[in-house]
């Protein structure tokens, strides 16, 4: 998983700079329509450079195993954890059952725990971002929350909530609520004080304000929040699933590491990391619609 | 400058009305006891040194500063444009000038006040996108289109370049012959003052210490012998010496 986020990282950080390059073409001039289209392409073709290093990597790996320099009971060559992935999918083995049934079963976890997690995160945020006496009542209950560490919680939620779903809901839940609440909270005091101005001088009313300025202004910072979070909920759901689980991908790390069966486990590694990229890659898509305008692009 | 028992039937009449305002920073007055008075559709220009309180008047006028204390009579609608354009960055440019507008058909208003901006064919776009110039002509048919009857105009000039500061000019001086709000201009530049206003105010020290008209048919070029003496008089309250030119 981390290495999923290391690459989600990297990926926004380019973006970022990509976003900031364009502003500025379009800030020292009016819109001209090539420069987009070109920098367009020059992003795709960015993107299968990217792919070189990578790719190499798994090369090298391959060859050094089938030289025998790698022993393959410590880290199998790709090619046995390319077969091992097909006949997880292709059969349903007694220890681990399906790849695709342990997959459904994962992200159905962090679908809900994230849903819950986000939702109560965004509704906390707006009540101590929009009013005073909100933050007073919300904000120190969330800073002692954030400051529990997650994990440490997990033997104080078995006892309380047992060894089922519910904890590692929770646990995911309480993992992504942090980052997104304390990011749209920022987000929505960070707000420029001059076009909270604006709107009093265009005699908004207080909704008018929180819809035109104080949301979308608060926007950009709530979702890099939303990508924090959805890497400290797949952390969570990694950690969830192998404390306590009889099923998921989690569950058949578990059960590979009794058989001693590291190709298993690296397929269940690589495929937490894809749902991990995937995930990100959607938020990435989402940004770009909704900040469509810092990058002066149309549509 | 109106005296305090001119009474209350000017309040009927003025655009704006300022009897005895004051406003402390901490203990210093940044204000102290400004009277003043716009007739409707009167343009004024006030200019004093930085730290004057030229804008701290203006945003007690916009109704942006509630610790002031004085008498203040605003009648009609107020639309302010900022040095900076303050464009929400994350609506459309239509949409910017639309904001809170409550008109019959509010976007048609807006196209209509973007056209007289020479903005229409801009209306689609982001604000990032627009260049200094057009983002404050945008802010201007933001301020133009609630019909205001008194518009303030905070320094909006000043960070233009030269050439584009010049068509502002021509552009601010065509919008008001057509719509004739009254106009308060903080300005730092003597020359925008003469080229633009009916009168021009210079405040120190918290007061407002001249008060004296330009009697010159617009357009008014610079160099204008007539203005000659009105610049000295004017540089002269703002502490420049201009002995020896």
């Amino acid at each position: 998983m981390p290495e999923a986020a290391d690459a989600g990282l990297a990926t926004l950080q380019e973006g970022r700079d990509e976003a900031a390059g364009l502003t500025s073409v379009a800030i020292d001039g009016p819109y001209t329509g090539p420069k987009p289209a070109a920098a367009a392409r020059r992003r795709r073709h960015r993107g299968w450079y990217r792919l070189i290093s990578p790719v190499a990597v798994v090369a090298l790996w391959q060859l050094l195993s089938s030289a025998g320099l790698i022993p393959a009971d410590k880290l199998p060559p790709p090619t046995t954890v390319w077969h091992t992935a097909v006949s997880l999918v292709t059969s349903n083995s007694p220890a681990y059952g399906t790849l695709q049934h342990a997959m459904l079963v994962s992200l159905e976890r962090m679908a809900v725990g994230f849903t819950v997690g986000g939702s109560i995160a965004v509704l906390l945020a707006l009540v101590a971002g929009l009013s005073r006496l909100g933050e007073n009542a919300v904000d120190p209950l969330l800073q002692i929350v954030r400051m529990l560490p997650l994990f440490g919680l997990i033997p104080v939620f078995i006892v309380w909530f047992g060894i089922g779903e519910l904890p590692k809901i929770i646990l995911i839940a309480l993992g992504a609520a942090i980052p997104l609440y304390l990011n749209t909270f920022a987000g929505i005091r960070g707000v420029d004080a001059k076009l909270a101005e604006v709107g009093r001088v265009q005699r908004l009313t207080r909704a008018e304000t929180i819809r035109h300025i104080v949301l979308p202004g608060a926007l950009p910072q709530a979702l890099t929040g939303l990508r924090q979070s959805l890497g400290v909920a797949w952390l969570a759901l990694v950690v969830a699933e192998q404390v306590n689980a009889n099923a998921g991908l989690g569950f058949m790390i578990s059960q590979a590491t009794q058989f001693l069966r590291n190709d298993v486990i690296l397929v269940a590694l690589a495929v937490y990391a894809v749902l991990g990229l995937i995930t990100d890659a959607l938020v990435r898509l989402l940004e770009r619609r909704a900040l469509a305008w810092r990058r002066g692009i149309l549509g | 400058m109106a005296t305090r028992d001119s009474g209350l039937a000017d309040i009927g009449t003025a655009a704006a009305r300022v009897r005895g305002l004051t406003r402390a920073f901490d203990g210093r007055a940044v204000l102290d006891g400004v009277d003043l008075d716009i007739a409707p559709g009167e343009f004024v220009a006030m200019l004093g040194v930085s730290g004057t309180g030229k804008s701290t008047l203006l945003r007690a006028l916009a109704g942006l500063d509630r610790e002031v204390t004085g008498e203040l009579t605003v009648p009609g609608t107020v639309a302010v444009a900022f040095q900076e354009p303050r464009l929400l960055p994350w609506r459309r440019v239509l949409a910017n000038v639309r904001l809170g507008l409550r008109a019959q058909d509010p976007a048609a208003a807006a196209r209509r006040a973007l056209d007289e901006v020479g903005l229409a064919d801009r209306a689609g776009a982001w604000p990032l996108t627009l260049s200094g110039g057009e983002a404050q002509r945008a802010a201007l048919a933001r301020a133009l289109v609630r019909e205001p009857s008194l518009l303030l105009l905070d320094e909006p000039f000043s960070a233009l370049d030269a050439l584009t500061r010049i068509a502002m000019h021509r552009l601010v001086l065509r919008l008001w012959e057509r719509h004739r709000p009254a106009v308060l201009l903080v300005t730092h530049d003597v020359d925008e003052a003469l080229i633009l206003a009916d009168r021009v105010l210079v405040l120190a020290s918290g007061r407002i210490v001249f008060s004296g008209p330009v009697d010159l048919p617009r357009p008014r070029d610079r160099d204008n012998p007539g203005l000659t003496e009105l610049r000295h008089r004017l540089l002269t309250e703002l502490g420049v010496n201009t002995e020896g030119q």
